[in-house]
């Protein structure tokens, strides 16, 4: 993009102002020169469309991680009041409600792996549904298909999916509140039957990883991570239920705003009153979408204890954090001087509440939640903290991967799947995985240098760099 | 075909299939001589961004039916529909046909259950709206969007 067009208005913080009495909100974009360079000129148009939704409060903001997508930017926040005609946008979350990044610590040093290494990664690979078109074992009356909708990964747990010990580190304690089942399409419910515990495809993965190097002592210890530490993060989403109530509402609130005689710049950016039967209808399946997600992670949670007992019978896996990206949460913010509740839309980006925050488990709560940034397969993944700053500064919002740095055909011209997992094991990174073509899409080279992402989350105050970790073993989706 | 599965921007085995560049996602082309033609390849690219169109037998059919005012709307729901039928009934879809009277949509998709034999891609979560757009250009229909992946 051509950054003479911003104000650099802090550190790591460039604004676009609105210019000749435009009617919209600022757009702020977070990270370094090089990288809100290197955005997208679609980047400054979906975040300015965002800007000029009805109810927003403050920025649209882009983070660190910021690339083109569909309605909002990918890493696009925005917060919008009720009260002021604020509105709720199916594009503003996405088809992949609560997408997030379930991170598991071990007690596992990194030296045990090389022995058996390829053994566990075969054994995850068996054990995880991975991929288009692959099923879980579990199949789910309509019946437990709504339980689960409203009990998260609490539902999970109660059908025996490992440890109650896990719900602390989950967002919400791993049940979204006001989920409504009823919301929720047949169809959704029926395309979700054999998906729950499936991992799914595209940036989707698990990955063993290694701590290889920790930046804030205090909060490592905090998080119970050292270096040489092994560490699992699963990435995936609510899956085909998730998809349905996206696909759903998406095309049902752009033909509302065309009846209200909404104008929108990009009929993705479809949305609703917050206060009207079309936005409490919204919420409440995208809650239950949310909870789907929290159920699924936490059934690959056990599968992956499961695969991993088999290899490595002393291994412990506890749940470090669940954090969610596609979300629309109620949250109270300070603005100005008032704390107020504003639904605060976060489409591939992650929540980071600073230290003291009242919904961080006792644990963290000195040192903020964890914040992890997924890498690619061949680089790197970070666990961050929460900051203080980040309240003022992005509704308590901050980077979670990444970043795409070019399109899928682009990475399928450049690399060929077979030769990137002939490369990453020659690296010592065993690839396990149903789709080359897959692969070569989410080649390493394909995302921004997430060392640079990282840094500019901590150097823009959105949340401050715990460990490093490097990955050993990649099953992907 | 492309070395890592069903075929790229460029590389379309259809003269009606094509691709645009989008950063995260995928953007999806079909074009034809009516609007029909084209809802046909574009639910060919759809899908061939997850399977090998060529390798999957026509084993199992279903039929989907709808009423939409929009073309470009219809365009959006004629995909999502046939990615949720696929999903629900567990099929890797090859062939597609639709037919539109009025504002009434009918169409029909062929596939089979997947397997270990087809070639897997990665899967498409849905059709968005974004640079949805179904326009006639000299006798020419050409109808697009960008899906999830």
């Amino acid at each position: 993009m051509d950054i003479s067009k911003l104000r650099e208005t802090a550190p790591f913080a460039w604004t676009l102002v609105p210019s000749g009495g435009e009617p919209r909100a600022p757009v702020v974009f977070y990270g370094s020169r090089e990288l809100v360079e290197a955005m997208d000129d679609k980047v400054v148009e979906q975040a300015s469309n965002v800007a000029r939704l009805p109810g927003i409060v403050g920025a649209s903001m882009a983070m660190p991680d910021a690339h083109w997508g569909y309605g909002f930017p990918i890493g696009g926040v925005a917060a919008f009041d009720p009260d002021k005609g604020g509105i709720v946008s199916a594009g503003g979350v996405g088809f992949d409600i609560s997408c997030g990044i379930r991170c598991l610590r071990t007690n596992l040093d990194g030296e045990s792996l090389p022995p058996v290494a390829a053994a566990l990664a075969d054994g995850l690979f068996a054990a995880i549904p991975a991929g288009v078109g692959e099923e879980g074992e579990l199949r789910l009356s309509p019946g437990e298909i709504d339980d689960m909708l409203v009990g998260g990964a609490r539902w999970a747990v109660g059908r025996g999916y490992s440890s109650p010990a896990d719900l602390e580190f989950v967002e919400e304690q791993g049940a979204m509140p006001g989920a409504a089942p009823g919301a929720v399409s047949d169809l959704a419910k029926k395309r979700q039957r054999g998906e729950v515990g499936t991992l799914g495809s595209g940036n989707h993965y698990l990955e063993v990883q290694v701590v290889e190097r920790i930046f804030d002592a205090a909060a490592a210890e905090a998080f119970g991570l050292a270096v040489g530490q092994v560490v699992v993060c699963i990435h995936c989403g609510s899956r085909g239920l998730g998809h349905q109530i996206g696909t759903d509402y998406l095309v049902s609130m752009a033909k509302a705003a065309e009846r209200l005689g909404t104008h929108l710049p990009d009929r993705e950016l479809a949305c609703a009153p917050i206060r009207s039967d079309e936005g409490q209808q919204y919420l409440g399946a995208m809650r239950a979408g949310i909870n789907c997600a929290l159920a699924n992670r936490q059934v690959l949670t056990h599968l992956t204890r499961e695969a991993f007992a088999t290899v490595l019978p002393g291994a412990s896996l506890e749940t470090l954090f669940d954090v969610s990206h596609n979300t629309c949460k109620a949250e109270r913010h300070r603005v100005d001087g008032r704390v107020r509740e504003l639904f605060v839309h976060r489409k591939g980006a992650t929540r980071a509440f600073g230290p003291g925050h009242p919904e961080l488990p006792d644990r963290y709560r000195e040192v903020g939640q964890p914040v992890i940034i997924g890498g690619s397969m061949g680089t790197a993944s970070y666990v961050l903290c929460g900051t203080a700053e980040s309240e003022a500064r992005s509704y308590s919002s901050a980077s979670h991967g990444a970043g795409r740095a070019m399109s899928r055909h682009e990475a399928l011209r450049r690399w060929q799947g077979r030769a990137l997992v002939d490369q990453l094991r020659g690296e010592g990174i065993f690839i396990r995985t149903k789709s080359m073509r897959g692969v070569a899409e989410e080649a390493p080279g394909a995302y921004k240098d997430v060392h640079v992402v990282a840094e500019s989350t901590e150097q823009a105050g959105l949340a401050k760099r715990v460990a490093l970790l490097k990955p050993r073993i990649c099953v992907k989706g | 075909m492309a070395g890592d599965g069903p075929p790229t921007a460029g590389e379309a085995e259809s003269p009606g299939v094509d691709y645009f560049e989008h950063a995260a996602d995928i953007g999806v082309i079909g074009r034809g001589a009516t609007v029909e033609e084209a809802f046909v390849h574009a639910a060919e690219a759809t899908f061939a961004v997850m399977a090998d169109l060529a390798a999957i037998r026509p084993l199992s059919r279903f039929r989907v039916r709808f009423e939409e005012d929009d073309a470009e709307l219809a365009l959006a729901r004629w995909l999502n529909r046939l990615l949720a039928e696929a999903r629900s009934r567990r099929l890797a879809l090859g062939k597609f046909a639709v037919r539109r009277k009025g504002n009434r949509w009918e169409g029909e998709a062929w596939g089979e259950p997947w397997h270990p034999g087809l070639d897997r891609g990665v899967e498409v979560k849905g059709a968005t709206l974004t640079m949805l757009s179904v326009r006639a250009n000299g006798g020419r229909w050409d109808a697009r969007c960008v899906v999830d992946v």
